[in-house]
């Protein structure tokens, strides 16, 4: 009764155990005859079906329960693993998972599961999919009942109760009558529960719990009682709730209510009371497997407090470091010193508790990818490798749709139909693999196909028509920046698509997301044989090196992933290239951007010597001189945003606190570029 | 928003050159006196920038230069106010803040016409006071991020 508090670890570990039911669908799929994928798929239904039951969501459970049923069936092979029963299986799911999400926004996750709790049915006894279809519209009649007011048990209460018997437990159908004047009725039920849950086991109430909770009935409600005392005892006990009018019990035997149906029923129950030893014997097992490692759930909302708390501690750890080297005072130095050390360990350990396998993305991928391939008419199959690589959880709720978008257009355009492919003397089945590694402080994905790989030739065509390039330029182009123009705004129009190659639509704004998450994507592909878009990502969003700069008496940050180097050159080094400002540095000539004019920043008489100071930042291929007044050091900063109302600011990424107190603006130097 | 003003009777009322405005104390975070601001470039120039509000970035208007008022130079009496409205924290510079007074509700009149002379939209009503007049500002016209980029694009 009191399952609220249980309700979110309910919908966690529902949405965990629909997880694993639909990779495993998917394994099966591959694998039909593969023991431990059944095992597995069974051991979740199974859990599933018990944790809702408990949560008293009962179509929920009720369906969970067929598909359990089905699963059985395979398991000592009564049925094989056909397409058309992949099929209805998925839907189960899809069932679930819509009950669940309802459950989850606060619904109650009631829903009409009779269609496809009868075809997981048929599919039990053996019945093919074509009959089945035939006949489901035939069927669906209604129940009849030796029970006097609760008109309808489903299976799975159906073998709740045979179980029960079985064990020599009673059946009662208990009906309640409040006194009329009774004032709080929902007190009474809760009591009268209270009774109950002592005496056995409440199998099912009319009206729902939900409705008695809220005293949506009007003097009596029934319930099915599961129980070993005897009628007698039973009266008494509830007899001692007051403001009780009336109790009526009768003992009922379910194999009874059963005889009521139809022969299929029979030969029903007969493997449902299989079923129920078999789920006993489940039920050990899975009790007896050991926890892997441990662990606690923690409400994410506490993670970004804690997160947050952490920010303020470094920027007063930064304000600390200051005080000490102005006091010059060795004890408090190495007492700062020691302070450090501990806020950088901390700063690990809060970052990898809130990191999060990207699984959580790509488990989705498997059963989108096979959705696309089939309604696109392709033969796709799905390699996932680094599942279990972790991203901060920031980025993971951010990757998901560029991600998508990259897999779409692999299955659209890169894959080719089978005839193709056979043509080209390839496997008639495409291959998308999703690889995902850390390498430094940066994470990677990579989404490569064996597919149709870009023509070169065509990309370079449609950017030339397009503008985005001129003819002086394409000689100069490396393949890799030919590929990327397919990445450039602008390039890609919806009726482009099936002249080149077939890539680009919309993978400039895939680029854009991935850069405003401080990462980057690139791609290489070969024609007829594939081709590859690796993403690259920081570990974390909030807390970045950069490199603090002055320009006259204001203070900016810019972040030391973008920057390539830093270089003090003489004024006269600077030359003038089509009236702009360049370097020669390191044999390449390097554009200047000076950041005075840029941020318009007041003068001050600062600086009037013959050097400049200069940071080369990068944007992929692409470099710059941002010309700075001086440099300051490089700093360990919390990257805060300008808030909402200057959400837009040209340049500037965001501001962070530094330990004077002071905000300095975080530049972001890609648009710069 | 007005419902919630004409509910809502207890307003902060600040100063801006010789005359008082108002707002509901619901949109009020706190009052803060003025401390070192870090301009932002490329913006309006009513934007002034942005302060650490206890370790929290906050974006500054100049009200005097938001209203077309003559700006002036910070005073020992200048404030900053704080306020919230529709996901924004924003802090708004008003020349003294000193003042919570209850409002009755029917002294709340529609502007006066003479004042809508020049686009001043962001007023929501007068409201006579025995000798005062206040000036209930619509913080949701007075934070428009449209005019914010507008005039972005203007200057850059």
């Amino acid at each position: 009764m009191e399952t609220a508090e249980y309700l979110d670890v309910f919908i966690d570990e529902s949405k965990e155990h629909l997880e694993v039911l639909y990779k495993q669908l998917l394994a099966l799929e591959k694998e039909p005859a593969e023991k431990s994928i059944i095992d597995e798929i069974f051991r979740a239904a199974h859990t599933l079906k018990g944790m809702s039951a408990t949560m008293g969501y009962n179509d929920l459970a009720s369906l969970t329960h067929q598909l359990e049923n089905v699963f059985d069936a395979i398991k000592y092979e009564k049925i094989t693993v056909t397409a058309d029963m992949m099929d209805i299986m998925f839907e189960a799911v899809d069932h679930l998972t819509e009950m669940v999400d309802d459950i989850a926004s606060g619904g109650n996750g009631v829903r009409d599961v009779e269609q496809i709790v009868f075809l997981l049915d048929r599919l039990e006894t053996g019945v093919t999919v074509e009959q089945t279809k035939n006949e489901s519209g035939s069927r669906l009649e209604e129940t009849t009942t030796v029970l006097q007011v609760i008109d309808s048990l489903d299976e799975f209460e159906l073998s709740i109760l045979n179980e029960a018997s079985e064990r020599g437990f009673s059946n009662y159908e208990i009906t309640i009558t409040l006194n009329e004047d009774c004032l709080l009725k929902g007190a009474r039920v809760f009591m009268v529960f209270e009774v109950l849950e002592k005496l056995g086991e409440v199998i099912k109430t009319n009206p729902s719990v939900n409705d008695l909770e809220e005293e949506n009935f009007d003097f009596s409600f029934s319930v099915i009682l599961v129980s070993n005392y005897s009628k007698t005892e039973i009266e008494e006990k509830i007899n001692k709730v007051s403001e009780i009018n009336k109790i009526e019990t009768n003992l009922f035997s379910a194999e009874q209510y059963k005889t009521m149906h139809e022969e299929e029923t029979k030969e029903l129950s007969e493997t449902k009371t299989k079923q129920s030893q078999n789920s006993v014997q489940q039920k050990e097992k899975t009790t007896r497997k050991s926890p892997s490692g441990k662990t606690i759930r923690v409400n994410i909302e506490r993670l970004d407090v804690l997160m947050n708390l952490f920010e303020e501690f470094v920027i007063d750890k930064g304000r600390l470091e200051q005080i000490s080297t102005d006091l010059n005072n060795n004890d408090l130095q190495d007492t700062v010193e020691h302070i450090s050390r501990v806020s950088a360990d901390l700063q690990n350990i809060i970052l990898t508790m809130r990191m999060v396998p990207v699984d959580q993305v790509f488990s989705r991928f498997p059963r989108m990818i096979r959705q696309l391939a089939k309604d696109l008419h392709k033969n796709v199959e799905i390699e996932i490798i680094g599942a279990d690589t972790e991203l901060d959880r920031t980025v993971i709720d951010e990757i998901g749709d560029p991600l998508v978008h990259l897999i779409r257009n692999a299955i659209d355009h890169g894959i080719e139909t089978s005839e193709e492919r056979k043509k080209k003397g390839k496997a008639e089945k495409g291959t998308i693999q999703l690889k995902a590694f850390h390498s430094g402080n940066h994470v990677f994905i990579e989404i490569s196909d064996d597919g149709a790989g870009i023509d070169k030739e065509k990309v370079v065509n449609k950017a030339l028509a397009n503008g985005i390039i001129n003819e002086s330029q394409i000689d100069s182009l490396t393949d890799q920046q030919i590929y990327e123009l397919i990445m450039a705004s602008g390039f890609s129009t919806a009726d482009a698509v099936s002249d080149i190659s077939g890539r680009g639509v919309g993978l400039d704004v895939v680029r854009n997301t991935i850069e405003s998450l401080g990462g980057t994507i690139s791609i290489d592909a070969e024609l007829n044989k594939g081709s590859t878009f690796s993403i690259q990502l920081p570990l974390t969003l909030t807390i970045i090196s950069v490199l603090l700069v002055e320009l006259q008496n204001e203070k900016y940050a810019i972040p030391l992933s973008s920057i390539l180097e830093t270089a003090i050159v003489r004024k006269d080094q600077i030359l003038s290239a089509h009236n702009k400002k360049v370097i020669d540095f390191r044999d390449k000539i390097v554009p200047l951007v000076f950041l005075n004019d840029i941020f318009s920043v007041p003068e001050q008489g600062k600086n009037k010597n013959d050097y400049v100071s200069i940071v080369i930042v990068k944007k992929g291929e692409k470099m710059a001189g941002l010309v700075v007044d001086s440099f300051i050091g490089q700093q360990e900063v919390v990257l805060k945003s300008l808030g909402n109302y200057l959400s837009n600011t040209f340049a500037i990424s965001g501001a962070t606190i530094l330990g004077d107190g002071e905000v300095a603006l975080i530049i972001d130097s890609n648009a710069l570029l | 928003m007005k419902q919630e003003t004409i509910a809502d009777s207890k307003v902060i009322v600040f100063q801006l050159k010789e005359e008082e405005y108002a707002v509901s104390v619901h949109q009020v975070g706190s009052i803060e006196r003025i401390q070192p601001i870090t301009r932002v470039p490329r913006t309006a120039d009513f934007v002034k920038g942005v302060i650490n509000l206890r370790g929290v970035v906050i974006p500054i208007i100049d009200l005097r230069l938001r209203f077309g008022i003559e700006e002036s130079e910070f005073s020992d009496s200048t404030r900053i106010i704080i306020v919230y409205f529709d996901d924004m924290e924003t802090g708004l510079i008003v020349d003294a803040a000193n003042d919570v007074i209850d409002f009755p509700e029917n002294a709340i009149e529609p502007p006066p016409a003479v004042i809508g002379t020049v686009d001043v939209d962001y007023i929501e009503g007068v409201a006579k006071l025995e000798d005062r007049l206040l000036i209930l500002l619509d913080l949701q016209k007075v934070l428009t991020r449209e005019e914010v980029n507008e005039l972005k694009a203007v200057e850059g």
